[in-house]
């Protein structure tokens, strides 16, 4: 990604932090953001991702490294010169002041003329559809009308990077889908670069162009969300993004790319991860959409042979549980159509998969 | 709601409204013990000190036929002969009662220098025969003492004698009423200069709080919860010590010989030791360090509700941090800050221990002379005035706040 060169916007460039002298939190953190970008910092709580937005905004001093911006480093320029717009999780809408009182702020600190800023926040209210909110308080607000306005608070003043610090993490579901369509909306049509956090997988994989995994201060993997989905690099991204299978095994052989394990259940071949020996013991990721009971129409590489355990009915799909020989839970969804079939206590079943919907990582 | 009733039954309203009948009554009797409290404690105290401001029998018990003798009086000249020898019947029977001192007292009041005279005829009158009196009583009277001959002390046995007065409110105005009735000044201002004075070392304290307090608070809220409780037993510490140990040791360090006063000499800062104590400057001092924790604890519990994301915000948009502070912080800590300066304000102004201790002459506050009028010159409706008037003062100093700052926007932890 390094050779994007002239068209890297922001670019993180080894950076570290540490808070107590003694222990990295974040661990040599590099990458290379796109003008018009929307790149989502995932990972648990604790992972770091949260400490590398707090550097880029300049509430956290670089213990070393350097982020720049347009080539130009930022290190050592106050937060309030960065010019960066940032959404909070708390919204951190100012309660004492109206709607358009909050709008109006970073305006006029930018000391523009009154006539201009009353223009620029009906512009942006109406952006948000909250016309008719500029005389409220905060208070007064929706938790999704006070997010809007924490939008339309953080783009008003067109800083060309946007910065959200879990921004939905506050709402419930139906409201944060709702306003993930519309950070979606904004961020085409008026084309900021957006650097966001959620620990929220979900939501990372709806909105991002590229998704950067955070565990332990390291970044895992950092591509666009199909990518991470389908090709997880590690078994951390692959637990981490979605429902994942693990079946324990033995590589017998690696060729091509593809590994031969042998499992229990039976032999599966499956796309080698890098790290893995010939020998060695691994585990195989299969996502449990990607199985299929036989019988089935869908074309299959591998069979697993296990017993049924239960099946959970939830509604527009059905989760099935099988056991593996060595006691190990298997799942597979179903869509709830025709094909989900039945099973009586303890009935044997086949469960089929091909070769690249299965990744063989290193065990431990 | 009128649509939801007509939508109940009959039976059913009524249950419902027994039941809010029934919750109310609860909720009445938990606070009945302090509601008895306080009628006791507070509301029946000050309704007397109110009334006994404008209230006082005291001449109008002892001497009634002399009052009403007088009535007739011009207020010009010696009275009637009937009037002094009615005054001298009366000055022989509270010879008897012991009662003529408390009269000394009320007349003396009015006129400086009448408690002697009053004492001394009443001890001359004492064993005099009735019939005497009767017949020579007015020149009985003038002999004991050629002050009865004069018409101001007549006068001021006259004013003395209504049971309802307002002339202890003119009085803590530095007020009074001249031969003619009219309000004019008194001779010696010493009430209004006082509140004055008052109301400026406790807005001078009330300051002084804030810049040490808003400071230490804003450090604690931001601070991590073990440094900031180790911080909040500092602040609280006072609290623990009593009042009376804390002054003393105010008194230990600004003494002529204190510790202040001999580190500096030792230094060579200064020849000679400075006067520290009894002034204003040291009641100032020892009363700030005593109300500090009233305008910390209010801001503290304020400031920590404060999330840094809001400072941050601002910053972000391009705000200095001063800037962000003074429009987005400071608004968001006032109530706060306003509930702690109306606490330090209104405390400092009836404070009376600490200034009566180190204060000396200088440092005298408005409480320290209603205690003297009832501890000393046992001029209680004086006293009673002058904290009604104080009272008053504090009620339109709240509804200034309130009309000003409001007290919603007040938040007392």
């Amino acid at each position: 990604m390094k050779d994007l060169g002239s068209e890297t916007f922001l670019r993180f460039d080894n950076v570290k932090k540490s808070y107590d002298q003694k222990n990295l939190v974040v661990k040599g953190f590099d990458m290379d953001v796109k003008e018009g970008e929307f790149i989502t910092l995932l990972g648990p709580s604790g992972s770091g991702k949260t400490t590398v937005l707090m550097m880029l905004a300049g509430f956290e001093s670089v213990t070393s490294g350097d982020i720049a911006i347009g080539g130009k480093s930022i290190n050592r320029t106050a937060p309030n010169k960065r010019n960066i717009g940032m959404v909070f999780q708390n919204y951190a809408l100012f309660p004492h002041m109206t709607v358009a009182e909050n709008l109006a702020y970073p305006l006029s600190v930018r000391k523009m003329p009154k006539a201009e800023i009353k223009e620029r926040v009906a512009q942006y209210l109406a952006l948000v559809e909250l016309s008719e909110f500029g005389d409220r308080r905060p208070g007064q607000l929706s938790g999704g009308q006070k997010q809007r306005v924490a939008l339309a608070r953080a783009m008003i003043f067109q800083p060309s990077l946007i910065l959200m610090d879990e921004p939905l993490g506050a709402l419930d579901k139906n409201l944060r889908e709702q306003m993930q369509f519309e950070i979606t909306r904004l961020h085409k049509q008026i084309g900021f670069t957006v650097i966001y956090v959620t620990h929220d997988q979900t939501e990372a994989l709806s909105m991002s162009d590229r998704i950067a995994v955070f565990n332990d201060g390291v970044v895992q993997q950092c591509a666009p969300p199909s990518e991470l989905y389908e090709r997880p690099v590690n078994a951390f991204v692959a637990d981490f993004i979605g429902e994942n299978n693990f079946v324990a095994g033995q590589v017998t052989q690696i060729k091509d790319g593809i590994a031969q394990v042998k499992t229990d259940a039976g032999l599966i071949a499956a796309r080698a991860a890098e790290g893995l020996a010939d020998g060695a013991a691994c585990r195989v990721s299969i996502r449990p959409e990607k199985l299929f009971i036989h019988p089935t129409d869908h074309a299959h590489d591998n069979a697993l042979t296990v017993t049924f355990n239960t099946r959970i009915y939830v509604g527009d799909f059905i989760r099935y549980y099988f056991k593996m020989p060595d006691g190990t839970d298997i799942i597979v969804k179903v869509l709830n159509d025709l094909s989900a079939p039945e099973f009586g206590d303890g009935a044997q079943a086949q469960l089929l998969s091909l070769t690249h919907d299965c990744t063989a990582f290193p065990a431990g | 709601m009128a649509s939801m009733t007509q939508n109940l039954a009959p039976e059913d309203a009524r249950n419902a409204a027994r039941e809010v009948r029934k919750r109310r009554l609860q909720a009445f009797f938990f606070v009945v013990p302090l509601l008895v409290f306080l009628i006791f404690a507070f509301v029946a105290p000050i309704a007397t000190m109110l009334y006994r401001s404008v209230h006082n029998p005291t001449v109008a018990n002892l001497i009634p036929q002399t009052l009403a003798a007088l009535e007739d009086w011009s207020g010009e000249g010696v009275p009637d002969d009937a009037v002094l020898i009615q005054f001298a019947a009366d000055m022989k029977r509270m010879a008897n009662d012991r009662t003529s001192g408390q009269l000394a007292d009320e007349i003396n009041r009015a006129l400086p220098g009448m408690s002697s005279v009053t004492k001394s005829t009443a001890r001359a009158l004492r064993r005099v025969d009735d019939a005497e009196i009767a017949a020579n009583g007015a020149a009985m009277l003038l002999e004991a003492n050629a002050r009865w001959g004069e018409a101001a002390t007549w006068r001021a046995i006259r004013d003395a004698g209504p049971i309802y007065s307002s002339s202890y409110y003119l009085t803590s105005v530095d007020l009074e009423r001249d031969r003619d009735g009219n309000i004019v000044q008194r001779d010696t201002q010493i009430y209004v200069q006082l509140y004055t004075k008052t109301l400026k070392m406790a807005l001078i304290i009330t300051g002084l709080t804030i810049v040490l307090g808003y400071p230490l608070a804003f450090f604690m809220a931001h601070a991590s919860s073990s440094l900031a409780n180790f911080l909040m037993v500092f602040v609280l510490l006072p609290f623990w010590t009593s009042l009376l140990v804390r002054t003393t040791a105010w008194i230990a360090l600004l003494q002529t010989g204190g510790v202040v006063n001999s580190t500096l000499q030792w230094f060579g800062i200064i020849d000679d030791p400075l006067q520290l104590l009894y002034n204003e400057f040291s009641t100032i001092l020892a009363m700030t360090h005593i109300l500090l924790p009233f305008m910390v604890l209010p801001l503290y519990a304020v400031m920590r509700g404060i999330d840094s994301s809001y400072m941050r915000a601002a910053i972000s948009m391009g705000s200095t941090p001063l800037g962000a502070w003074s429009k987005i912080y400071l608004p968001m800590s006032l109530p706060g800050l306003s509930a702690g300066a109306l606490l330090v304000f209104i405390i400092s102004i009836g404070y009376y221990i600490t200034p009566a201790l180190v204060g000396g002459t200088d440092g005298q506050m408005i409480s320290n002379i209603i205690a003297f009028h009832m501890q000393v010159s046992n001029n209680w409706e004086l006293a009673a005035a002058l904290g009604s008037l104080l009272l008053v003062l504090i009620l339109v100093l709240y509804w200034l706040f309130d009309r000003f700052v409001g007290t919603d926007n007040l938040k007392l932890g």
